[in-house]
């Protein structure tokens, strides 16, 4: 890859259309990023119950299994046999008393730690293992594990820093806002392929610029728009960041006007889509979005929660796994109330449908021309925080850190 | 039985024709409609694709897809296979029936878009057969990018 050639303007406010469709860019990225100091995301505590229970996942493309030891500890091994590569684990979810992988049955318990090996010492005196091998050697990759607040995140580089200050002061106090030790419920999984560059995924929830205009719903219904009280916050690194909202039912015709997404005359026959309840830990703030780069977006979109996972799938598609969760003190009606909002959010989302169709579109477009850059200077071509949502200085922020880690 | 297969053949022809203001009109007022990831439904966990209460819920799914939700626009084609009545009472009907959605965008070759089963109770209206509920348990692992219209 001729790395001169990839990015050739200055500062991080114009894209190029290689960043998303270049094999050699991606192979990069998948080795800096996803393979290299940042945590990703794997899942939440309560997706695993007792001693050996799983939940298989992935990192970039590599497949790992997040698993719940004896101790109560929660491990993430890589889904490759240390034998001969076989990726043995395939069942989504489940409870082992040992890992085996089937093929020779080299068995690991829940820590990685290679137990036994058939026929190790040969049979009647013949064959074996040379007697230099040693169990101890051949374990499953161990990853190291961040748990926060019942939410669980790997890396696979040894000097990856603290999760805390990976992602920051700023947005862990976010974080925070939705995990702060309660205990959480699993509500379920919604999964799609969305054929478009992962960073896309990452790039739609860092711009406040389209919710009040791409969805008529955020803004026939004051859920996002552009007049509502907002606020945009990034880690020192601009690669995390939180986009805070506040809803507003009263109409400014100002943000309506010329907006073709809104519906004058729109009116629900059943009101109950968006029976929003406030809940005493939102604050002010009806709204928040996290981004931690590059694995999950954290959603809490009025009553509606979960996490969004990104899986890249190649240069120009990823997997999108959505797990919605709330609280184990959810009284039955706000559970029925998530459900209800969860019509709004997900693959089939009457709010965010179409950001998986606009992602798919952009893809088309940025392949269709190698010299194309995307044009981000709303706001623009600096990387502040904001006290309004008419920029794209959350995208800028990212790319700028893209850009160092990189090299490019 | 003639009826309950006029029933699906209705329901696969109005989605299959783009005429989603009819597809409320085969349900109960009162009825229950879900697309549900055969993952949530083995499981017993709660959330739903889609998971709409009360025909007025599907009047507004219908306004928002065909009004709201910016796509790219597809066809649809339902194969429904043989309906298994799997209870036939005094006051509804239960009954299933494998599908199979075949989506067609514009400019592209038709693919296999959702498979799953229906698992649905129906009621006697003085108009017709009606659905009471109607659970679409789909198979597929991954959506292809988004679900705009009714399965």
């Amino acid at each position: 890859m001729d790395d001169a050639k990839i990015w050739q303007h200055a500062g991080s406010s114009r894209i190029p259309a290689r960043v998303y469709t270049d094999p050699d860019v991606y192979q990069r990225e998948l080795d800096r990023i996803f393979y290299g100091r940042h945590w990703s995301y794997v899942g939440l505590e309560i997706e695993l119950a007792g001693p050996g229970s799983f939940k298989r996942t992935q990192i970039g493309e590599r497949s790992v299994i997040m698993i719940r030891n004896g101790e109560g500890e929660i491990n993430v091994l890589e889904n490759r046999c240390a034998h001969r590569g076989m990726r043995f684990c395939q069942e989504k979810a489940g409870t082992v008393k040992t890992l085996v992988c089937p093929y020779h049955q080299w068995t690991y318990n829940h820590d990685g730690k290679l137990l036994g090996v058939p026929f190790k010492n040969g049979v009647k005196g013949q064959g074996g293992m040379p007697a230099r091998f040693s169990l101890s050697d051949r374990g499953l990759t161990t990853l190291r594990v961040a748990r926060r607040n019942g939410v669980v995140f790997a890396t696979f580089d040894a000097s990856t820093e603290p999760f805390e200050e990976f992602v920051g002061r700023d947005v862990l106090r976010y974080f925070d806002r939705t995990f702060d030790g309660r205990e959480l419920v699993l509500h379920g999984y919604s999964r799609q392929r969305i054929p478009g560059n992962w960073k896309l995924m990452m790039e739609n929830i860092k711009d406040p610029y389209h919710p009040g205009l791409l969805h008529t719903w955020f803004v026939n219904y004051g859920l996002w728009r552009a007049d509502n009280k907002s606020e945009l916050v990034m880690d020192a690194r601009g690669r995390h960041a939180c986009m805070i909202s506040r809803r507003s039912e009263a109409i400014d015709g100002e943000v309506t006007k010329g907006v073709t997404s809104f519906r004058a005359n729109m009116k629900l026959h059943d009101a109950s889509l968006l029976d929003i309840v406030h809940e005493p830990w939102w604050g002010a703030p009806t709204v928040c979005m996290t981004t931690i780069f590059p694995s999950v977006i954290l959603q809490q979109q009025v009553n509606s929660l979960s996490t969004r996972q990104i899986i890249p799938v190649g240069p120009d598609k990823f997997d999108f796994v959505w797990t919605h969760f709330g609280f184990a003190d959810d009284p039955p009606e706000m559970l029925a109330r998530r459900m209800r909002q969860a019509n709004l959010f997900g693959p089939a989302g009457l709010v965010s449908a179409d950001d998986g169709e606009v992602i798919e579109m952009s893809q088309q477009g940025v392949t269709q021309d190698p010299e194309f850059s995307t044009l981000c200077e709303l706001g623009g071509a600096g990387v502040e925080n904001s006290d309004h949502m008419v920029t794209e200085t959350l995208i800028r922020g990212m790319y700028r850190y893209w850009r160092e880690v990189m090299g490019l | 039985m003639t009826d309950v297969t006029q029933l699906y053949a209705e329901y696969a022809a109005c989605l299959d024709d783009g005429r989603l203001d009819d597809w409320p009109k085969l349900f109960t007022q009162d009825c229950h409609y879900r697309i549900v990831p055969r993952e949530n439904h083995e499981r017993g966990l709660p959330l739903a694709a889609v998971d709409l209460v009360g025909r007025d819920m599907l009047l507004d799914r219908v306004y928002g897809a065909i009004s709201t939700l910016f796509h790219a626009p597809y066809y649809q084609r339902h194969i429904i296979g043989p309906v298994r009545i799997t209870d036939d009472g005094p006051l509804d009907i239960g009954a299933e029936a494998n599908y199979l959605v075949i989506r067609t965008k514009r400019d592209q070759p038709s693919e296999v878009f959702n498979a799953g089963r229906y698992v649905d109770r129906i009621v006697r209206t003085p108009d017709g057969l009606r659905f009471r509920s109607k659970l679409c348990i789909f198979d597929s692992e991954l959506i292809p990018n988004s679900i705009i219209y009714p399965i």
